[in-house]
C-alpha cells in the first residue's frame, strides 16, 4: 500500500505494527478509509507504521489482529510510548480487531494466558477462554447503545469472520456495539460483540470490516473529518460490489439460523 | 507412482498385515463402487485397525519428507523424478492432496516393498511423520501463513517443527536422525530447523517476509537485506552459512551454487523463480537419498546434483499446475495459488514475460481446504494486476470484487468459472496486437485449492 494522495492538511490513516498485528488481513481496513475519502475527493495519505519506528501522529489509526507473541509485543512497545492515548484525547479515531481490540482494553492474555496491560482507551477487560477457540462466520446487529450514522441511522447488521480465543468483557465506561446472531464474539455469555466509546471502536470482526461493513467504514471518516456532527454526510459511492459480499455472506451464514436472524430483525423494527 | 513388478509391502505383525489388507479391500471398494480415488479411505481404514501401521510400512525403506507452506506438491514431484533411476526403480510417492498419514499409508501400502519413498507432508504432521517414518532426510521449504481458521499460527507451526526435529525426538528409535535441507533464506524455517544436528542450507529464496519479521528467538526485529541475507537487529539470530545457493533470475537462466563444487544450471519445464527454488532443494536432497558407500553407479548410488536436475528438467507439468489448456483454440496457462506468499510468487511469474498482458480469471473458494476466511485477499499485492482484463469467478467473487475494487483494478463478475474463462475469450489476448483483430492470446488463470481442481476437471 503506497500513499493514496498527499495534500498540505491530508487525512492521516496509519496501519499500527502491520509487521506484528498484520496476520489477519486487517491491514485492508486502512487501505478501505484510504479509498473512501480519496474517492470523495479528500486528500488523504495512508501509512504502514511499523514497530520499529515511533508511531506517528494520525487522525485515524487501525489496529489489526496477530499472534499471541506479536500481540504482547506491540501492546508493550504501545504502552510505553503513549501516543496513542495523547492522539485520542487530541480526538483520533481508533478502530481495534481481534488482538488490536484486546490491546484496546484493560488487560489482555498472553498464550499461557498471564495477563497484560493494554492501552486503556476501552473500559474492558480481556481473558483466556476455556473452550473452543472461536473461528467461523460472524453476524452481529448493532445495538441500541451502538453509535449512529452522520445521518442519525442505525448501523446495519456487521458481517465478517472470527478467529480468537478470547472472552471480553465490558465495563461500565465501554458501550456494547452489537448483539450477536451468528458466532461467538466477545464470549462472555452476554451475546455482545465488540464495544466502543467515544471515537474509539473495538471489534472481533476479519474480512476485512471495513470492506464487508462500509457504513461503519465511512462513520469512521465521518468522525474523523468532521462530517459526522454536520448534516452534510458524506457523499454516496457506488457500493454495488461490497452489498453484493453482504448479501452473500448474511446469505451464506443465514441458512441455519434465518429464522433466529428474521426473529431479531423484526423484534428491531417493533 | 509405481509399478507392481516386485512383492509388494509385507507387514512385520499380524495386526500391520491385518490393517494392510484391510486398507487395501477399502481402496478397492472405494475405487469400484465410484466413489473416489480410494487413498484417504483406504489409509484411514488401515490406521484405524493400527495406528503404528506408518512405522511397519516404512520399515524397510529409505524416506523423505517434504514440507512447507507453498511448493511441497511440486518439489515432491520433482524429488520422485530425481531418485527415479535409469533402471526403473519405482519411487512411492503419496498423490496430490493426500499429505497426512492416512495418505502416507495408502500410498506406503500399494508401493513394493523397499522402494524409496518421497512424501509430501501437511505442516501440522511433519512431528508425527518424522517420528513414524525415521526419514533419511526432510525438505524444508517455506513456512507463511495459510488457512489460519485450521492453522491458527505459522509461529507455532515453526515452533512445533522444531521441537520434532530436535535431536531428543527427531532421532527416533533409530538413534539416527534425518539430514534436514532447510531453506536459510526463511527466518522461521531456519529457526525450526535450528535444533536439528545435521542440516544443510541452501539459499533458495524467499520473497515473503511478513510473517517473519518478529525475531522467533527474542522478539527483536529481522532486517532483510537486498540478496537475500538477512538477520536480527537484537540477537545473533541471522541467516546461517549457505552450503548452497541460487544465482541470477528469471529469463537469462539460474544457477544452483554449492559451496564446494560449483556450478549447475537449472533448465525446467516448470516456470517461475519458486520452481528453480524447488529444483534446487532437491538437487541437494535427492544425492542425500543414496548409499554413500556405493557410489558406482549400482542399486543403492547417489544421484548427482547434476543427474537429478537432467531428470527434473523432464517434469512439465505437477497434477495440472502450470498444466497448459486450450478452450477454443486458445491456450490456457492454469496456475495454483493458495495464499499471499503464493499468489505473490505467481504475481512474478506473470510480469516474467513482460507487457503486452493476458487476460485473467481470478477464482477463489473458502471451502474447508481452502481455509474458510478470505481476509488473506488483503494481503495479496492485486495492485499488480494493474492494465489487464480480470474477470473474478469462484464461490467467493465477491470478496475478490471487493478486493479488486480498492486496489481500483476493474473486473468483472461471473458465477460460473468456466463462464469466466469464456467471458475472458472475448478480450483481446498478448498475442493480438499484431493481428487483424484475431483474438489467439493466452489466457492466465489463477485459482486457489479447490477452485483450481474445479477448473482442472471442467477446462
Amino acid at each position: 500500500m503506497s500513499p493514496v494522495t498527499t495534500s498540505p492538511s491530508p487525512l492521516v490513516v496509519a496501519v499500527v505494527y502491520p509487521d506484528l498485528l498484520g496476520t489477519y488481513g486487517d491491514g485492508g481496513n486502512g487501505l478501505v478509509l484510504a479509498r473512501r475519502a480519496a474517492w470523495r475527493g479528500l486528500p488523504v495519505e495512508l501509512i504502514e507504521a511499523h514497530s520499529d519506528r515511533s508511531l506517528p501522529m494520525a487522525d485515524i489509526y487501525c489496529i489489526g489482529g496477530g499472534e499471541d507473541g506479536p500481540q504482547v509485543r506491540a501492546a508493550q512497545s504501545l504502552v510505553a510510548e503513549a501516543t496513542l492515548g495523547r492522539a485520542v484525547e487530541q480526538g483520533a479515531v481508533v478502530l481495534g480487531v481481534c488482538a488490536g481490540f484486546q490491546i484496546l482494553g484493560r488487560t489482555f492474555p498472553d498464550a499461557a494466558g498471564h495477563p497484560h496491560p493494554g492501552l486503556g482507551l476501552l473500559d474492558v477487560h480481556t481473558g483466556k477462554g476455556t473452550g473452543r477457540r472461536a473461528v467461523g462466520e460472524l453476524v452481529a446487529i448493532t445495538a441500541p447503545t451502538a453509535p449512529r450514522t452522520a445521518d442519525g441511522k442505525a448501523l446495519p447488521t456487521l458481517t465478517g469472520f472470527e478467529n480468537h480465543s478470547g472472552v471480553t468483557t465490558l465495563g461500565p465506561g465501554a458501550q456494547v456495539l452489537a448483539q450477536v446472531v451468528t458466532g461467538t464474539g466477545n464470549g462472555g455469555g452476554d451475546g455482545t460483540e465488540g464495544a466502543w466509546s467515544g471515537r474509539v471502536v473495538g471489534t472481533y470482526l476479519h474480512g476485512p470490516v471495513l470492506a464487508r461493513n462500509t457504513a461503519l467504514a465511512d462513520l469512521l471518516i465521518g468522525w474523523a473529518t468532521g462530517v459526522g456532527g454536520s448534516s452534510a454526510a458524506l457523499a454516496p459511492l457506488d457500493d454495488t460490489e461490497e452489498l453484493a459480499l453482504r448479501r452473500e455472506r448474511l446469505a451464506a451464514v443465514g441458512e441455519p439460523g434465518r429464522g433466529r436472524l428474521s426473529r431479531l430483525l423484526a423484534a428491531r423494527r417493533s | 507412482m509405481t509399478v507392481a513388478v516386485r512383492p509388494s509391502h509385507r507387514a512385520r505383525s499380524g495386526r500391520a498385515a491385518v490393517a494392510v489388507e484391510a486398507l487395501r479391500l477399502s481402496n478397492w471398494l472405494s475405487r469400484t463402487l465410484g466413489r473416489g480415488s480410494g487413498t484417504v479411505a483406504g489409509g484411514r481404514v488401515g490406521l484405524a485397525l493400527d495406528p503404528g501401521l506408518l512405522v511397519d510400512l516404512t520399515r524397510d525403506r529409505k524416506v523423505a519428507l517434504v514440507s512447507g507452506t507453498n511448493g511441497k506438491t511440486t518439489t515432491t514431484a520433482l524429488m520422485v523424478a530425481a531418485l527415479t533411476g535409469d533402471d526403473g526403480r519405482s519411487v512411492a510417492t503419496n498423490v496430490t492432496g493426500a499429505n497426512m498419514p492416512a495418505g502416507h499409508a495408502a500410498a506406503l501400502a500399494g508401493a513394493p516393498a523397499g522402494d524409496d519413498a518421497v512424501l509430501e507432508v501437511d505442516e501440522g504432521y511433519l512431528g508425527r511423520l518424522v517420528q513414524e517414518t525415521r526419514p533419511r532426510v526432510v525438505v524444508l521449504l517455506n513456512l507463511s501463513r495459510d488457512q489460519l481458521d485450521r492453522i491458527a499460527e505459522v509461529r507455532m507451526l515453526a515452533d512445533r517443527w522444531r521441537v520434532a526435529l530436535s535431536p531428543a525426538i527427531g532421532a527416533g528409535a533409530t538413534g539416527r536422525g534425518p539430514v534436514v535441507v532447510a531453506n536459510a533464506d526463511d527466518p522461521l524455517v531456519v529457526w525450526a530447523a535450528g535444533t536439528a544436528p545435521d542440516v544443510v542450507w541452501v539459499g533458495a529464496g524467499q520473497v515473503w517476509h511478513k510473517d517473519a519479521v518478529g525475531c522467533p528467538a527474542c522478539g527483536g526485529v529481522i532486517g532483510f537485506g537486498p540478496g537475500g541475507g538477512w538477520a536480527c537487529e537484537r540477537c545473533d539470530f541471522a541467516r546461517p552459512t549457505r552450503h548452497a545457493w541460487l544465482e541470477g533470475t528469471g529469463t537469462d537462466g539460474t544457477e544452483l551454487v554449492t559451496a564446494g563444487d560449483g556450478r549447475h544450471r537449472i533448465d525446467l519445464r516448470l516456470p517461475g523463480w519458486f520452481n528453480a527454488a524447488n529444483a534446487a532443494m532437491v538437487a541437494v536432497a535427492a544425492p542425500l537419498m543414496g548409499d554413500t558407500e556405493d557410489d558406482g553407479g549400482g542399486r543403492g548410488a547417489a544421484v548427482s546434483p547434476a543427474a537429478a536436475l537432467a531428470r527434473m528438467a523432464a517434469v512439465r507439468e505437477v497434477a495440472g499446475r502450470f498444466a497448459s489448456a486450450e478452450r477454443h483454440g486458445r491456450p490456457l496457462r492454469l496456475l495454483l495459488a493458495k495464499n499471499p506468499a503464493g499468489w505473490t510468487a505467481i504475481f512474478d511469474l506473470l510480469d516474467e514475460g513482460g507487457p503486452p498482458v493476458a487476460p485473467t480469471v481470478l477464482s477463489v473458494n473458502a471451502r474447508t481446504a481452502d481455509g474458510l476466511d478470505t481476509s488473506w485477499l488483503w494481503d495479496v499485492p492485486f495492485e499488480r494486476l494493474a492494465g489487464r482484463v480480470v474477470v473474478a469467478t469462484g464461490d467467493r467473487r465477491h470478496d475478490l470484487a471487493v478486493r479488486l475494487r480498492y486496489a481500483e483494478v476493474p473486473c468483472s463478475v461471473v458465477a460460473d468459472p468456466v463462464e469466466a474463462v469464456d467471458r475472458c475469450l472475448l478480450a483481446p489476448g498478448d498475442g493480438d496486437r499484431s493481428g487483424a483483430g484475431e483474438k489467439t492470446g493466452r489466457i492466465d488463470v489463477l485459482a486457489n485449492y479447490t477452485a483450481f481442481a474445479e477448473l482442472r476437471c471442467r477446462l
